[in-house]
């Protein structure tokens, strides 16, 4: 075991994190700690867009945005941080600009901007031009600035380092962090961080479904191993599944599609959303265009021999918009699919895309201990956090800000908070839970295996809390992971090395999962309304009056050793907008 | 309503659409090394039930998951944008996830290896940090001169345009690891390093361009290219790689850029 000594340490290398970096590496030594390279971040999979009132294509301002967040967020939005998000997006978008970032150019040489869901002029009156873009690449090119820029600030980083554990201490009484614990993948050996300042930076948890838009490697991993140390998870019952999944694949194609004029449509050739959202039409939110095509498919009029899926046309676009606009996106039907989007209108289906919920913080990506007090020195931001600025649902656009608004927030609060802290006494034997977790799936002997598991509890997930939920199919949930994590305890692995053993990583980010799967299926349950990204055909309303609250969501140990969640609730910051229903 | 405009259907419409699964026999024969086991290096045949509309990685994952689970590789997202799984498939550079069994005839066993050149650290992983470094020496960021602007720099277009291809560069290696310079001299930075270069001294709001022209000017930079293509040929983002070395080169020459 190793034990290294940093200011600051930040987990996860995409958006968020290398945001957080270049802040904190110029005001304190910062080491980020990456189970990729930082470039394999999922960062670099967002396509269409990152919002911003610039104003510089049609009248904007930062206000209208802020409304439509916390509109698409269906109100559960904490209104002073969508404000900050929408006012400080305009600054965020013109930092990542002078970092070098190749934007789309108007004709007099500003930044281009786009159609996005949910993003309108005036509070709902028609779409507007938000959506600062780069091709239909911009997630690409936002990771590959930072990263850039991360180069030339002498960021230090540790590639393929595996946090599996986050240390706390109870100093007088008050919850602080003290460090992680991390894996190194190329030699197996393991390593103690000791840290002032903590920023959890390490992404979404998309995983645990069949049908995804996430990478492979985005299994929770921070939000777990934060959850098993007391911390609460906040709104994990919010998932949000992106309409335009390539079909069965789950490969995203972005929403930008439609902001550049692409029309989804039924077996008939109907525009369907102009009957759902007869004003934004395409452009909804994307929980209520996901709702729609999965009501055409049920209805009968979904395409394919097995009416399964809907069409998203492009086919009227001019070639050359195509090219330029959209390339990635098209190349992909191609690649994967072998059609022309030319010509050939593209199968798709709503894919699980994003979690809105996440670790607690507050604006200044504090981590929350309970409903009001922070954990001192433990940040989070980007999708492993809960800021909450996205609410029951996200909308496009808003996540790309969100990375660089508060990754820029957290780098700098954690960096001067460690520059006055002391460090927090690391635990006796620091290491313990990751040295007993590694050697016991390294050694176990048992009979159950780790993608057979993992397919289960996908599966499952797909089939019953995806875009449509009941009260059965919650609980069917719940009792089939219950189940999962029982078996889990007897799941071996094959390789026992010690060098780049993915075999065990991947056992270990399965566990992840489960935990984090149970906590959305019985936050779930819990919540008897209909919110965003979480519908609920047996109440499918929505109840201000009961569930105008945050989840959050706590593990309990009892004194047997038994696990259980407990429940709790957080009021929702309103400033001045009053909940009204949601129509597009 | 708008009018339905999707009638007719494409032969490559229908079977996109055909969600039956027809499963072929496939051999795959995996250079696998793992000095824990062994200092040598050796072939693995490993047969699966697949179908061919699936991915490359889709195979390896099969094989991982369900016969041997100490096969090693990396990868994330799965459909060619992370840059993690760059492998040498039947001979040719490639990214796993972009790479569809039924493309590299599936009759006769499909060879996957590591790419070249990076020291193989295990089965197809190599070291990458050679490669990550020959990209930090290029000086790959926006270097500018004077004081910010208070609104973003303004650029054409037409500028925007010049430099866009070598944007796309997700530094999955594939280019460098194909290039018999680079095999044979581990110094030579590589084609996406001078791509990266590249990048930034086409734009027309870097200052730094000089700076990185004396860079490549050096014994290891960008004369060691031959021209063979090689790296061109294998960018599974389509960049026109030798061009953009070309065009460095050419600005080298003219100090025009």
């Amino acid at each position: 075991m190793k034990i290294h000594k940093y200011d600051t340490v930040i987990v996860g290398a995409g958006g968020a994190g290398m945001r957080a970096a270049i802040e904190s590496t110029k005001r304190s030594r910062t080491a980020v700690l990456t189970k990729l390279y930082p470039t394999r971040s999922h960062t670099g999979a967002a396509q269409g867009g990152m919002a911003a009132a610039l104003a510089n294509v049609e009248e904007d301002n930062w206000e209208w945005h802020t409304f439509d967040t916390i509109k698409g967020g269906d109100y559960l939005v904490d209104q002073d941080a969508a404000e900050i998000l929408a006012k400080e997006a305009i600054d965020s978008v013109l930092d990542l600009e002078k970092m070098g970032l190749p934007f789309n150019r108007t004709p007099d040489g500003t930044i281009d901007q786009r159609r996005f869901g949910g993003h309108s002029r005036n509070h709902g009156e028609a779409p507007v031009r938000r959506s600062c873009y780069a091709s239909d690449r911009t997630g690409h090119m936002i990771l590959q600035t930072l990263y850039q820029n991360c180069v030339k600030e002498g960021v230090e980083f540790f590639n393929e380092f595996y946090v599996l554990d986050l240390l706390m201490q109870d100093v007088d009484g008050v919850k602080k962090s003290a460090g992680v614990v991390a894996y190194e993948l190329a030699t197996g050996e393991i390593h103690v961080f000791q840290a002032k300042a903590i920023i959890f930076a390490s992404g979404g948890t998309g995983k645990f479904f069949k049908v995804t838009s996430n990478a492979h490697t985005l299994t929770g991993d921070g939000q777990a191993a934060a959850y098993r140390r007391g911390l609460p998870l906040e709104d994990m019952e919010f998932f949000q599944f992106h309409p335009t999944g390539i079909w069965r694949m789950g490969i995203l194609l972005t929403e930008g599609a439609r902001g550049e004029g692409g029309i989804l449509r039924n077996k008939d050739g109907e525009r369907f959303m102009e009957k759902y959202a007869p004003v934004m039409k395409d452009l909804a939110s994307r929980d209520v265009v996901s709702r729609s095509i999965y009501t055409e498919i049920r209805e009968g009029r979904g395409c394919g021999p097995d009416g399964d899926h809907v069409y998203l046309d492009l086919t009227h676009l001019p070639p050359e918009q195509l090219d330029a606009k959209l390339p990635d996106i098209t190349e992909f039907a191609r690649t994967y699919l072998g059609i022309e989007p030319y010509t050939d209108p593209i199968p798709i289906q709503p894919t699980a895309h994003y979690a809105m919920g996440g670790i607690p913080t507050n604006v200044e990506g504090e981590v929350l201990a309970d409903n009001t007090t922070v954990v001192p020195g433990l940040y989070a931001a980007g999708e492993v956090a809960c800021v909450s600025v996205h609410g029951a649902n996200r909308l496009g656009t808003n996540s790309l800000l969100d990375i660089n608004v508060f990754g820029r927030r957290a780098g700098i609060a954690a960096a001067e908070y460690s520059a006055d802290a002391e460090y927090v006494e690391l635990p006796e034997d620091p290491a313990r839970l990751v040295v007993d977790q590694v050697e016991r799936l390294r050694t176990s002997t048992g009979t159950e295996r780790v993608a057979t598991l993992r397919t289960e509890l996908q599966e499952c997930m797909d089939a019953n809390v995806m875009v449509f939920r009941t009260e059965q199919t919650i609980k069917t949930a719940v009792e089939k992971i219950a189940e999962l994590r029982e078996r889990y305890r007897n799941v071996s692995i094959q390789d026992k090395g010690k060098r780049f053993n993915t075999d065990l990583l991947e056992a270990i980010e399965l566990g992840n999962l489960l935990d984090l799967a149970e906590v959305m299926a019985v936050s779930a349950l819990a919540r008897k309304e209909s919110r965003g990204g979480h519908y609920r055909e047996d109440y499918p309303n929505r109840d201000d009056v009961n569930f105008m609250r945050h989840t959050m969501a706590y593990r309990e140990v009892g004194a047997d050793g038994s696990e259980s969640i407990r429940l709790d609730y957080k009021p929702v910051v309103q400033t001045r907008y009053q909940p009204m229903e949601r129509k597009y | 309503m708008s009018t339905p405009t999707l009638d007719k259907h494409s032969a490559a419409l229908d079977a996109a659409e055909n969600g039956a699964a027809h499963l072929i026999k496939v051999t795959f024969r995996i250079r696998r090394f793992n000095p824990e086991v062994s200092e040598d290096a050796s072939w693995q045949d490993f047969e699966l039930e697949i179908d061919p509309k699936e991915r490359v990685l889709d195979a390896l994952h099969k094989i991982k998951w369900d016969q041997d689970g100490t096969l090693t590789f990396r990868r994330s997202c799965a459909h060619g944008i992370c840059g993690s799984d760059a492998m040498r498939i039947n001979g040719k550079n490639r990214l796993a996830c972009k790479t569809l069994i039924k493309d590299i005839n599936p009759q006769k066993p499909i060879t996957v290896e590591a790419i070249k050149g990076l020291t193989v650290l295990k089965d197809l992983v190599v070291d990458m940090d050679p490669f990550f470094q020959a990209y930090r020496d290029v000086m790959p960021f926006l270097i500018t001169k004077g004081n910010e602007p208070t609104r973003e720099r303004r650029q054409s277009a037409e500028d925007r345009e010049r430099f866009d291809d070598t944007t796309k560069c997700i530094l999955c290696a594939a280019c460098t690891s194909s290039c018999p310079v680079f095999w044979n001299d581990g110094q030579y930075f590589g084609p996406a390093a001078i791509v990266n270069a590249h990048r930034f001294i086409f734009d027309s709001r870097d200052e730094g361009g000089e700076q990185r022209l004396e860079i490549l000017n050096d014994k290891d930079g960008v004369w060691r290219c031959r021209t063979t293509f090689n790296c061109t040929d294998a960018c599974p983002r389509g960049i026109e790689v030798t061009k953009a070395i070309q065009e460095v080169k050419r600005a080298l020459i003219t100090r025009r850029f």
